[in-house]
């Protein structure tokens, strides 16, 4: 038999297989129906709602300071930014002056927080492209964030420090001493990440060129964070509208053209040294003053509608408060980050192979309580 | 900031974009009271239009929708739509509403924001509300059995809802 021959008794035809929810690479409970042709995928269609707990639904009929311990449980790697993200919108609707050592104190945990969510990521993503050891190194790292989160506030992963009005308690004697020594031992550290595996041959082979994004498609799939930054779309939350001390510093937003799962890589590496430098500027110039406002028992918020925007670890959270006066949110939306970044998986995954969509998701660093809220 | 300054070239006021979507559309409700945001009311049967517009005339270029919530007002159901430009910088609220509750429909803005296939099966799983011209209208978290809208004012659910 000739090879046409050959060819022609195998028909090429579509199917669909399932990946996950229990698949390694999709980071918790996040359900893939691959439609492939061969090794080609042809559509990827997510399948939500595994996690899904309601918790806009909860909010309204919890009081404000209840709501603030719901959102650790979204994006539970940015769980200080989360906090925040609520207590802000609260703040703002009441027109509380926050003091100055309050703000602070915020900012440089959150940017601790993206640090130790972005090692985390660094090492998982490593692992799905095969690179099993930088899962020892990230987590390495990320566990002294951790001692110093668990120092302050007795919390390691859902810290819930903020309130309505400021802290719940003062910073611990030794947080300064603590954070400083970290950014000391993590300057060493970071170019280990680079010699590892950003330069590793295989791992540029796997990354370069797959899952291209551009600019344009970016900005319409409501693409942010690093996944938006990696398009050359500059949408960083901290630039454009900043909030508690980030109008206080100065640093650089982590910008790349390439939009490929490259390029994502690389301003996520780019931010942990950001982020570095955020706290630099920060540490030694704690204000002094008091660490919270005094607020009522039951909060109020006046009638009307109030927004605000974070940049989490992932890219742009809004908290989206409709009152009608009372003392429970009328309506609370949650825009995560993660459920816009998750509907573009199907455009930068088409094409390519299975294996190139492992990549990809894991430069989309997924986390699905976050998408499933 | 320095860089702040480069960002904001092309910035509206609000009072300057209310005066050139007036121009185009009549009829629309522009208020700023109790919001941090221009907002505006459209009909449902002039959203399209208006959304197309903001999205593709140059001066106002909103290209970002980042935020699209469904809100039950007891009496009528509507969507909200939180729009930016990246270009520009500024922000507006786009608000359509229905009585209808058994039936409610709007367009679809699919076709203008990419990011609203998602959002907009989000909300037409908790609210029911339908969108028009929607590739893939389908429940997204919930499954297709489920009876009811659960973020819905009057959805009662005895087992599952604790209610204080």
């Amino acid at each position: 038999m000739d090879t046409t021959t050959i060819k022609n008794s195998f028909k090429s035809e579509e199917y669909f297989i399932n990946m996950g929810p229990q698949h390694p690479a999709t980071h918790g409970v996040l359900r893939l129906l691959l439609t492939i042709d061969g090794e080609i995928i042809k559509k990827v269609e997510p399948d939500l709602g595994y996690i899904h707990r309601s918790i806009e639904k909860m909010c309204e009929r919890d009081s404000y300071q209840q709501i603030v311990h719901l959102t650790d449980r979204m994006d539970y790697l940015s769980s200080h930014i989360n906090n925040e993200a609520v207590c802000l919108t609260v703040e703002n609707a009441l027109q509380l002056e926050i003091p100055d050592r309050v703000k602070v104190i915020r900012t440089i945990i959150g940017e601790l927080t993206r640090i130790a969510s972005h090692t985390l990521w660094w090492g998982v993503m490593g692992m799905d492209v095969g690179a099993l050891t930088t899962y020892f190194y990230g987590f390495r790292d990320r566990e002294l964030i951790n001692d110093i989160f668990e120092e302050t506030c007795g919390a390691r992963l859902t810290m819930n420090y903020n309130i309505p009005g400021g802290l719940m308690f003062d910073i611990h004697p030794n947080f300064v001493k603590r954070t400083k020594d970290f950014i000391a031992h993590f300057k060493t550290k970071l170019p280990e990440y680079d010699t590892l595996l950003t330069g590793n041959v295989i791992f540029q082979k796997r990354m370069k060129g797959v899952g291209i994004l551009t600019k344009e498609d970016a900005i319409s799939f409501g693409a942010s964070g690093p996944v938006g930054r990696g398009s050359g779309y500059s949408c960083d939350v901290r630039k454009h509208h900043p909030y508690s001390a980030l109008d206080k510093v100065t640093f650089k937003e982590a910008l790349k053209t390439e939009g490929d799962s490259l390029a994502r890589y690389e301003v996520r590496i780019q931010e942990m040294w950001e982020s570095m430098s955020i706290i630099e500027q920060l540490i030694d110039n704690i204000p002094e003053g008091d660490i919270q406002v005094a607020t009522n028992a039951v909060i109020k918020l006046p009638k009307g509608e109030f927004y605000q925007k974070v940049e989490t670890a992932r890219g742009e959270l809004g908290v989206y408060i409709v009152s009608t006066g009372t003392k429970n949110p009328y309506r609370l939306k949650f825009r995560s980050p993660g459920f816009s970044n998750i509907s573009l998986l199907n455009h930068i995954a088409v094409g390519g192979k299975i294996g190139d969509l492992v990549a990809s998701m894991a430069t989309l660093d997924i986390v699905v309580p976050d998408i499933d809220r | 900031m320095g860089l702040m300054k480069d960002y904001k070239t092309e910035f509206m006021t609000n009072e300057a974009l209310q005066n050139l979507i007036n121009s185009w559309i009549p009829e629309l409700e522009f208020t700023e009271e109790g919001s941090q945001f221009l907002n505006i009311k459209v009909k449902p049967e002039q959203l399209h239009q208006l959304m197309s517009q903001l999205k593709s005339n140059p001066e106002t270029n909103f290209d970002y929708l980042f935020c699209l919530s469904g809100v039950d007002y007891e009496k009528e159901l509507g969507v909200v739509y939180h729009i930016e430009s990246t270009t520009h910088r500024h922000i507006v609220v786009v608000k359509v509403q229905t009585e209808d509750r058994e039936n409610p429909t709007f367009d679809s803005v699919y076709d203008i924001w990419k990011t609203a296939e998602f959002h907009e099966r989000e909300v037409f799983d908790f609210f029911g509300i339908i969108f028009n011209n929607h590739p893939n209208l389908k429940r997204l978290f919930l499954t297709e059995d489920w009876d009811g809208f659960p973020l819905r004012k009057d959805y009662v659910d005895e087992i599952n809802m604790v209610i204080k």
